[in-house]
Parts: C-alpha cells; sequence; structure tokens
C-alpha cells in the first residue's frame, strides 16, 4: 500500500489514535469528518439509511419464513434453469451475481482512473459498469417474467408459503430499481467526465457548481452498495 | 506523498491552480494500485462461486448456514473495505457509518424471538407443524 495516497493529506490522520480521535473529531464543534467532502459524507449516510431500509425487507421476510406453518418453495429448484438439456440450479442467480461482481471491478477501477484525471478510460469503464448493470436488469427482467408465468404471485405461488411471492418480489424489485437508478447516474456521470467537465470545471446544469473527479469515487459507492446489498440477498433469499 | 498537499482545505479536489496538464501528476483522492482492484474482484469471484457450490452440492443444516454466511460476510467485508475505500477513511467516518447497522442485529434478535412465538401459536392452534 506503498501508492496510496490519502485526500487533502493536511487532515488524513487523526491527532489523536482510535476511539480518543473519534473522540475529539465529533467533540470538535467543527466538522466531524474532517478530511471528507460534503458529497462523499452524505452519500455514506444515505447508504446508512438506505441499509436500514433493505435491512427491513430482509427481516420481514426473514419474519414471514420462520412464523409460517406452510413449507417454504425452495429457491434451488424455483430459480433453475434447463440449459441444454441440463437441469442446473440456481444457475441465472449465480450468472447474475457474477455479472453485478464485475460491474464493481469495472467500476472500482474507473474511480481509480478518475483520480488520475484519465478521462477516456474513466468514461469507458463506468459506460462498462452501466452496461453490466443494464444486462442485471435485463436478466431479472427475464427471471421475473418466467416466475408470474409459472404462477407466482405477492399472493401464492404453486410450491409452499404464499408469503414467497411478495418476499420475492418486493427485495429482488426494490434492489432492481436501485441498479436501474445506478444505471441511469453511472450514465450521466460518464457523459460529463467525457466531456471534460471535470477538468475544465464547466459549472453544472442544475447546482451552477463547479464538479470535480470525486463525483466518479460517490457514483461509485453508491454502485458497491448495489452490489454489497445483492450480496446479502443472494445469501438469504436464494442460498438459505 | 506531498504531491497533492497542493490541496487546501475547502477547495477539495479542485485541480491545482487550472495546471491540468500536470494532472496526472497531482494525484488527489483515493489512489490505490489497479492490481489491488484486480485481486479484490478475483476473491469475489472465487467467494462468489464457493457459496454457489454450497447450493451446488445441497449442504444441509448448520454447515450450509455457517458456510454462506462466512462467504457473505467475506464477500462484504471486501467490497466495504477495498472498493468503498472504508480501509483509508478517517475512523470518525468509518465508526459513525459502520456501527449504527449492529442496531438491525438487535432487531434480528427481537424478530427471531417474535416469529419462533407466532410460530409455536400457530402450530398450537391452526396447523399441523412444518
Amino acid at each position: 500500500m506503498a501508492e496510496t495516497v490519502l485526500t487533502n493529506p493536511g487532515h488524513s490522520t487523526a491527532r489523536l489514535e482510535g476511539w480518543r480521535g473519534i473522540a475529539a473529531d465529533w467533540a470538535s464543534d467543527q466538522r466531524a469528518f474532517k478530511n471528507v467532502s460534503w458529497g462523499k459524507a452524505m452519500m455514506w449516510i444515505f447508504l446508512l439509511s438506505d441499509t436500514f431500509i433493505f435491512s427491513c425487507f430482509l427481516l420481514s421476510y426473514m419474519t414471514a419464513r420462520m412464523s409460517t406453518t406452510v413449507p417454504w418453495p425452495n429457491p434451488s429448484e424455483v430459480f433453475a434453469l434447463n440449459i441444454a438439456g441440463n437441469h442446473i440450479p440456481l444457475i441465472l442467480i449465480a450468472i447474475m451475481t457474477f455479472v453485478l461482481i464485475s460491474s464493481s471491478g469495472t467500476m472500482a477501477m474507473a474511480v481509480n482512473f478518475g483520480y488520475r484525471r484519465d478521462r477516456v478510460r474513466t468514461a469507458a469503464l463506468m459506460l462498462a459498469t452501466a452496461a453490466f448493470g443494464a444486462t442485471f436488469v435485463g436478466m431479472q427482467a427475464f427471471e421475473w417474467t418466467k416466475l408470474i408465468m409459472e404462477g407466482v404471485r405477492p399472493w401464492g405461488n404453486p410450491w409452499g408459503a404464499p408469503q414467497f411471492g411478495a418476499s420475492f418480489f418486493m427485495i429482488t424489485g426494490f434492489h432492481g430499481t436501485h441498479v436501474t437508478i445506478g444505471v441511469i447516474f453511472l450514465l450521466a456521470i460518464a457523459r460529463k467526465v467525457l466531456r471534460g467537465d471535470f477538468d475544465v470545471e464547466r459549472r453544472g446544469f442544475f447546482t451552477s457548481r463547479k464538479g470535480y473527479y470525486e463525483i466518479v469515487e460517490i457514483t461509485g459507492l453508491y454502485w458497491h452498495f448495489v452490489d454489497l446489498v445483492w450480496v446479502f440477498i443472494f445469501a438469504f433469499f436464494y442460498l438459505w | 506523498m506531498t504531491n497533492a498537499a497542493v490541496h487546501m482545505e475547502g477547495q477539495l479536489h479542485a485541480p491545482a491552480h487550472g495546471a491540468v496538464a500536470t494532472a496526472a501528476v497531482h494525484a488527489s483522492g483515493q489512489q490505490h494500485p489497479i492490481k489491488l482492484y484486480l485481486v479484490v474482484w478475483g476473491w469475489l469471484f472465487v467467494l462468489s462461486t464457493c457459496s454457489y457450490l454450497v447450493d451446488y452440492f445441497g449442504l444441509h443444516g448448520y454447515l450450509r448456514w455457517s458456510l454462506i454466511l462466512l462467504f457473505m460476510v467475506l464477500k462484504a467485508g471486501l467490497i466495504v473495505a477495498v472498493f468503498m475505500h472504508m480501509a483509508w477513511e478517517r475512523l470518525a467516518l468509518a465508526y459513525a457509518i459502520l456501527l449504527p447497522p449492529i442496531a438491525v442485529l438487535v432487531f434480528v434478535s427481537i424478530m427471531v424471538l417474535e416469529s419462533e412465538y407466532t410460530h409455536f401459536l400457530r402450530v398450537l392452534f391452526f396447523a399441523a407443524p412444518s
């Protein structure tokens, strides 16, 4: 990690170590997050609130599944696909997971090239991320279509506990919405990067404020969060 | 790494006095080697494959659940720490963001008790146990 450079190194290290440093920052009667811009801090706080929303969805799913006396449909079978005559369990979800992880990888590298002010590569990697995201949403649309055709509804399904449909549509639907918004966010920022807005400090259309390459990292935070939520959905809804 | 010190507080990430041409030298923000991201990316693939294999081989019971949780936590940790750069953020931010979700675990334990109680009542009064 020798090449690591922190944002605004004048404040990069806490004045005190560990908990004392945290207390000093929070009690400083100034800004608590010294070397973190407001944009990044607000994105983190938004993501924290989003964490609670998704937690509540997963919790209600857990409560429904634990309290029902009807057997829960086996996700391994429900999401199985027949590919070339082979019956492969959960394969679509596995592919979706890999697609989303790949998008996270390209996003992380986009952030890196953004801070190196490599305009073209940053935009290209962001567009690749958006393409992976769109692929993910497309596969999710396919999955929804398949399940709806098989008779899954929010109030019932052919295999077991009726709450399965409600949990499935609510959790994956909300996550898919997040991915869709992320794709739009990525395309908007990639356009700005490609146009060179952050090199010439062009002012934003809505805000009239200058933009910086940090917005790529902030976009990245949102995108990685979408991937992070999928990790939990994959574990609890599809694998459990 | 003093080259980034030109950025004063209040003008975070502003290009150093219009010196866009030398911008590549004036690296600011989170700078880490690309290789690090590629390694983490590879690990995420490996861990995802592992968690998929848990289902593929049809493991059951506590072995299945503990493996799912293990791979999940490792993946989440890698994403938050490296991809989201939390490992390099100031502690005041990291703790402000990472500690509150612990409240969710309290909520989980409450709802586990609650749903076991509901299940018990349903078995007792309505249905055959599953």
